[in-house]
């Protein structure tokens, strides 16, 4: 058989290993290919899964057992303070049960070619994107009660290094909606309060504090770090869509950890493949072994109707068509209830169903049946 | 044989005419027995609506006790109560309908789009997401300020938790209400979400009430003679009681005040009756203070019916002991208990072939290999005893069934729990051993996790030839060698194997011609072709090499670390050990390539072969050669333990230095960090440095006949760190990725200066466990040893819940003919599965192996 014919037998990955390996292996003799190609896909109809396999439960298995094995500790990047990133069972749970806020959200930014090795760029950039707030560019905040006001006091220094004028920040409070009168004075900022009620001046030295003056939002803490050839920003909190806009940024390389984010800004195939990646690093930094098929299916589960559903009751679960399957999980009554209401008809086609009633499940040996012809005696 | 099918269940709303049908009986009284302590007719025991005692038969079907299922009675309510769990569905009718016509408040035309878009999802999406439209609409049409459709005025309807229900500030009434909902049609009904064939909204307001039958709720004798009733006949006695007083005092006329008190009576009753877990209502209790269990809670939960009874069920024909490992039997037999073997049995049906068999099974009777139970044909089920023995050996023909014992080969499931993956239910062959513990391989410990400090084990004979079948074609322990997981064996040698084989096949072990064939005969070879050199003497890799099989051809790699020595590549060629040692990487589980490839090319029943005479091989080795742990395992030459001492110091005097420059601010922090944040990870590097180099001294140092470091070296257990923390130093203590901070006031321990940031104070522990740590590196010590004692024992219960979410959500995917993985109601997840069809279990790490392929058509 020719190399060319295996190609609609073979799945692509197959077909382009044996490909890749008779190049590596320098096999030239047509009779030898032939032959490769012939073994290779025996060898690949041989470990074919057989039909009816209860392909679901052995993934979720697959998936769960190793979880009894994982720490529930979360690990930090070491020795830095609150830049940490959920792993082991917590990560696990977190991906797998879709929740829409991520723990810690992170970012990994590269930076395109020109520039991936400028280490003042880097910095520069690294300073642009830190979300900086009021309190981050003052060296103290004091509340006034002589006169009512808080009063901020500037760190000209950070606003350096955080490349902020005075006219930005002006800016930036007009626009913050703040309830204040502003004074300006050399590297001082007076806020004072409209009202003389003390509680309000508390208030008002939060908001103050938390305005929003540079960078991107969500962003909290950047960490610009060597890797062979050249600088990945590593980020606390996340904002994809505001990164990407960013020129210089590779778009092709940047990730986040969030799944939601990329399902937003990516679509729900990126999704899909961030669920795989990122389920799969969380095994690896376990040192735990298990095959991306697993993951796939979950990953497959999860994103096939077009958005991020995760497992459990809420999820997948809980939107099953069988009240049974259903009540059988969790908040039994609330679905029996309901499924009477709605004149529902449970069609007893899933694994539970059949087995509350006594039948054979059908998956595996269960989902055929044995045809006996009768031989009629003569 | 399954004859007949259910079809479909469908779930409804039962109609008072429907619960009125299905009842036998009235129930009139709440007295439950008579003077004589017979049941009162009319009363809620009463013998129409089934039985529950022994040789009485059901006054409505005739059944005995476990053929009459058992019938409904009902009550006639003397006034219409609510449904507490339809409260919200009650709840949103009334407030989206107007209370004037009964119709829906929105406009035709807004009505008729939604109409669409209802019909549009549940063709689509199914009638699940339809309901999400039913919501809309209800949100809807409760801001309407006047019915469209008569112009009555539309006043804002209230719930006032639990169940009343206010117009303003006037209480409507569940005759109103019923009355209300009885207006709305049955197309609107569509709309709300409530199916009106399934259910008039009307319904939910119960006028007759079901009483379910009594075995349902059977009562008690106590030893005193006295009978105990069910919470359900407690709570059923309440509401006909309450029923009754209400019936009266509406026939004598009583004032409206009392009547509302004895109404909202009944309504309290029926709304426990039905759920005792109410917020805002007091539960129903004993007289002793404890709540009711009543319905809900019957099916509520872990313990209640669906996850108890329905969805896991109880068996016979099943055993449960400690286990103990006995390498002698194969992988996949067990070894069972004769005390169980005398009881457990498997039904045989009496054939013309085996006839004789049986018989002589029967006439065995009280010894061992025995029948224990006949059945004849018309099903009756028949004890062999000694009297009996006689007259059963005479009638017994063709299409009877014997129950006999279990006895060798017999296939039976084994099982440990907790069941995480498919391996841990696997088909054993019976092997009837003496003593009272299970017997297993301890090959198979790997798959079920098991060990044998007291573990217990469940044994579950399968009773039909089906059942066999499947167990001896796909649970069998030969079929599960290679994990679905991550395409691995799972089955392999463990412990004592590795470090006996390690020991066998490493470089200069050589051995007499009588200690030879002793290994062999010990790994069940009866005669070797083995290669003596010129003084009689054979190397171990050559006895290896009459485990293998004998045309076994391989090339890896072992886990030795030396990168230059002759024993890294693991070669054999024609089933004989060319060079390389045996470790893990090559028999061990997860990593046994070796064993994989074995595994692929022979039968499974040989590989079992195979395993067990490289397991016995090993453990004969250990046996001859002598291994044990000593206490000089870890003792170092008192030169070492000074360079250990030295390199410790320099490595705390380095933290100094850094600290130094550190308060002198003369440190450059590394990018993106904090001065301080760079200290801590100069320190916790130095650190971890020394403790790894004091494992290099040890190792160093160690005799290649250190039991422990053979133990390391092969994979059997533990590894070079271990070591180190015992003869030299235990290493930096680490919480959270941090040094220990916390304690006392800047300090982790009083003994210390206040922030000192030195390696001492914050948790370095310089001295091994050998040596034996001080007061402070003990506390050190115990501050991380809790850490990971909670760690394990919240991990438990947490990957637990995990596991059975996910398993719930995953369950019902299975392949189609196609290969595609579907959802049980034809849902396509994936077009492939897998996206390449390969099942994983049938791979090699999840591959095609093409380097094989290719090895093997270049070699022919």
């Amino acid at each position: 058989m020719k190399i060319e014919e295996s190609e609609k037998l073979l799945p692509k990955s197959v077909f382009d290993e044996m490909k890749a390996k008779i190049k590596e292996y320098k096999i030239s003799s047509d009779k030898t290919i032939s032959k490769i190609t012939e073994e290779t896909i025996k060898a690949y109809e041989k470990s074919l899964i057989c039909p009816a396999e209860s392909i679901g439960i052995i993934s979720a298995q697959s998936i769960g057992e190793p979880g009894t094995q994982m720490t529930l500790n979360t690990k930090h990047f070491a020795g830095v303070s609150e830049m940490n990133v959920t792993q082991g069972l917590p990560r696990i749970i977190e991906i797998f049960g879709a929740r829409k806020q991520s723990s810690t959200p992170s970012m990994k930014i590269y930076i395109k070619a020109p520039h991936n090795n400028n280490e003042k760029f880097i910095r520069q950039f690294s300073a642009n994107i830190l979300e900086t707030l009021l309190k981050d560019l003052s060296k103290e905040i004091n509340v006034d009660l002589i006169n009512f006001r808080v009063e901020i006091v500037l760190d000209l220094n950070e606003m350096r290094n955080m490349n902020v004028s005075m006219e930005k920040i002006l800016k930036q409070i007009s626009l913050s909606k703040i309830k204040a009168e502003i004074k300006e004075e050399g590297d001082k900022i007076y806020f004072v309060s409209k009202n003389n009620e003390v509680n309000d001046l508390f208030k008002l030295k939060v908001q103050a504090s938390e305005i929003f003056i540079s960078g991107i939002k969500n962003i909290t803490q950047v960490l610009p770090q060597k890797k062979i050839s050249e600088f990945v920003i590593l980020t606390a909190g996340s904002n994809l869509k505001k990164i990407l806009i960013i020129p210089e940024v590779d778009i092709q390389r940047t990730i986040t950890n969030d799944i939601f984010e990329i399902s937003n800004v990516l679509g729900i195939e990126a999704a899909r493949t961030a669920i795989i990646e990122e389920g799969m690093n969380v095994f690896n930094e376990q040192g735990l072994s298990i095959d991306v098929r697993h993951l796939m299916l979950m990953a497959d589960v999860m994103t096939h109707d077009g958005i991020v559903k995760g497992i459990g009751r809420y999820g997948v679960s809980g939107q099953k068509s069988s009240v049974l399957a259903r009540a059988s999980f969790e908040v039994a009554l609330k679905h029996l209830f309901s499924a009477a209401v709605h004149n529902e008809v449970d069609e007893l086609k899933g694994v539970v169903e059949n087995i509350m009633i006594n039948q054979p499940i059908p998956v595996g040996t269960g989902a055929y049946k044995l045809k006996l012809k009768e031989v009629k005696k003569k | 044989m399954v004859k007949e099918k259910i079809g479909s269940i469908e779930f409804r709303v039962l109609s008072p005419e429907l619960i009125k049908r299905m009842s036998v009986v009235k129930l009139i009284t709440s007295e439950l027995y008579d003077a004589d302590g017979y049941p009162i007719e009319g009363g809620l025991m009463n013998l129409r609506m089934g039985v529950i005692e022994p040789g009485l038969r059901c006054r409505t079907c005739g059944g005995r006790v476990k053929e009459c299922p058992g019938h409904f009675g009902y009550i006639e309510l003397a006034r219409p109560v609510l449904h507490i769990k339809y409260l919200e569905f009650i709840y949103s009718s009334l407030r989206s309908t107007c209370s004037h016509c009964g119709k829906i408040c929105l406009d035709e035309k807004t009505l008729e789009k939604l109409q669409l878009k209802m019909n549009i999802v549940k063709k689509h999406q199914g009638e699940l997401k339809s309901w999400d439209v039913s919501k809309e609409i209800i949100s809807k049409a409760k801001n309407a300020l006047a019915c469209p459709y008569c112009g009555e005025k539309r006043i804002k309807i209230k719930l006032k938790k639990p169940y009343f229900f206010y117009e303003d500030k006037t209480r409507i009434t569940p005759i109103d209400i019923r009355e209300r909902l009885e207006k709305i049609s049955d197309s609107d009904c569509e709309l709300l979400g409530v199916n009106a064939v399934g259910g008039r909204p009307e319904w939910m307001v119960l006028i007759n009430f079901p009483v379910p039958p009594v075995t349902v709720r059977p009562s008690i004798t106590l030893e005193s003679g006295q009978k105990s009733e069910d919470d359900l006949t407690h709570k059923l006695a309440d509401i006909v009681r309450a029923n009754q007083r209400l019936a009266e005092n509406l026939n004598a006329g009583a004032p409206e005040i009392i009547i509302e008190d004895l109404w909202d009576l009944l309504q309290y009753h029926i709304t426990t009756f039905f759920s005792n877990e109410n917020s805002q209502i007091p539960p129903a209790r004993h007289k002793n203070g404890r709540a009711l269990k009543t319905l809900s809670e019957r099916i509520k939960s872990k313990e209640g019916r669906f996850r108890k009874n329905l969805a896991g069920k109880r068996v016979n024909f099943s055993a449960r002991s400690v286990i103990s490992p006995d390498s002698n039997i194969k992988a996949n037999e067990v070894g069972v208990p004769q005390v169980m073997a005398d009881e457990l049995t498997i039904p045989e049906r009496v054939t013309s072939w085996n006839i004789e068999w049986l018989k002589k099974m029967i006439k065995n009777f009280p010894q061992y290999p025995c029948a224990l139970y006949v059945f004849s044909p018309d099903g009756r089920k028949r004890k062999i005893t000694d009297e009996s023995k006689e007259l059963l050996l005479e009638e017994l023909s063709q299409g009877f069934i014997v129950e006999r014992t279990i006895m060798d080969g017999d296939t039976v499931l084994f099982n440990r729990q907790p069941s995480l993956h498919r391996m841990s239910i696997m088909a054993h062959k019976v092997k009837v051993l003496p003593g009272n513990t299970f017997r297993i391989n301890p090959l198979v410990t790997e798959p079920y996790n098991a060990d044998f400090d007291g573990d217990d084990m469940n044994l579950h004979i399968p009773q039909t030839e089906e059942a066999r079948a499947e167990a001896d074609e796909l649970m069998d322990v030969n079929t599960q060698i290679i994990s679905p997981k991550f395409g691995m064996p799972t089955i392999a040698c463990k412990q004592d194997h590795l470090s006996g084989l390690f020991i066998l096949t490493r470089k200069g072990e050589m051995f007499s011609k009588e200690e030879a064939f002793q290994l062999l005969a010990r790994a069940g070879l009866n005669e070797a072709d083995l290669k003596f050199d010129k003084s009689g003497n054979v190397s171990g890799k050559e006895i290896f090499s009459c485990v293998l099989p004998k045309d076994f051809n391989y090339i890896g790699k072992s886990g030795l670390k030396d990168e230059k020595h002759e024993d890294l590549t693991v070669k054999i060629i024609n089933g004989k050990l060319v060079s390389g040692v045996i470790d893990d990487k090559s028999i061990g589980s997860k990593k046994g390539l070796m064993l994989a490839e074995i595994v692929k090319n022979y039968d499974r029943e040989d590989v079992n072969v195979y395993l067990q005479r490289m397991s016995l091989l090993g453990i004969a080795v250990l046996d001859m050669k002598g291994f044990t742990v000593l206490s000089s395992d870890s003792d170092l030459p008192e030169k070492t333990v000074y360079e250990i001492k030295d390199e410790l110091k320099q490595a705390i005097s380095k933290v100094n230095k850094d600290i130094e420059s550190f308060k002198k601010k003369e440190m450059i922090a590394l990018p993106g960090r904090t001065l301080r944040e760079t200290l801590e990870q100069k320190i916790i590097n130095s650190l971890n440095n020394a403790r790894n180099k004091v494992g290099l001294l040890v190792l160093k140092n160690a005799s290649s006949d250190n039991c422990s470091i053979i133990m390391s070296s092969s994979g059997a257990k533990g590894n070079v760190l271990n070591l180190a923390q015992m003869a030299g130093c235990v290493g930096q203590q680490v919480l959270r990725g941090f040094r220990l901070k916390r304690g006392y006031e800047s300090r982790v321990l009083p003994h210390f200066r206040k922030k000192d940031l030195g390696a001492l104070p914050r948790g370095f522990i310089k001295h091994g466990y050998k040596a034996g740590l001080n007061p402070t590196e003990f506390f050190f010590h115990g501050i991380t040893s809790r850490d990971s004692q909670m760690d394990t024992s919240l991990r438990t219960p947490t990957s637990g819940y995990f596991q059975r979410r996910l398993i719930n959500a995953l369950q019902d995917f299975k392949v189609y003919d196609d290969l595609s993985v579907r959802t049980s109601d034809n849902h396509i997840i994936q077009f492939k599965s897998g996206e390449d069809g390969i099942d994983v279990s049938k791979s090699d790490a999840g591959k095609i192996d093409i380097d094989l392929i290719i090895k093997k058509v270049e070699n022919k």
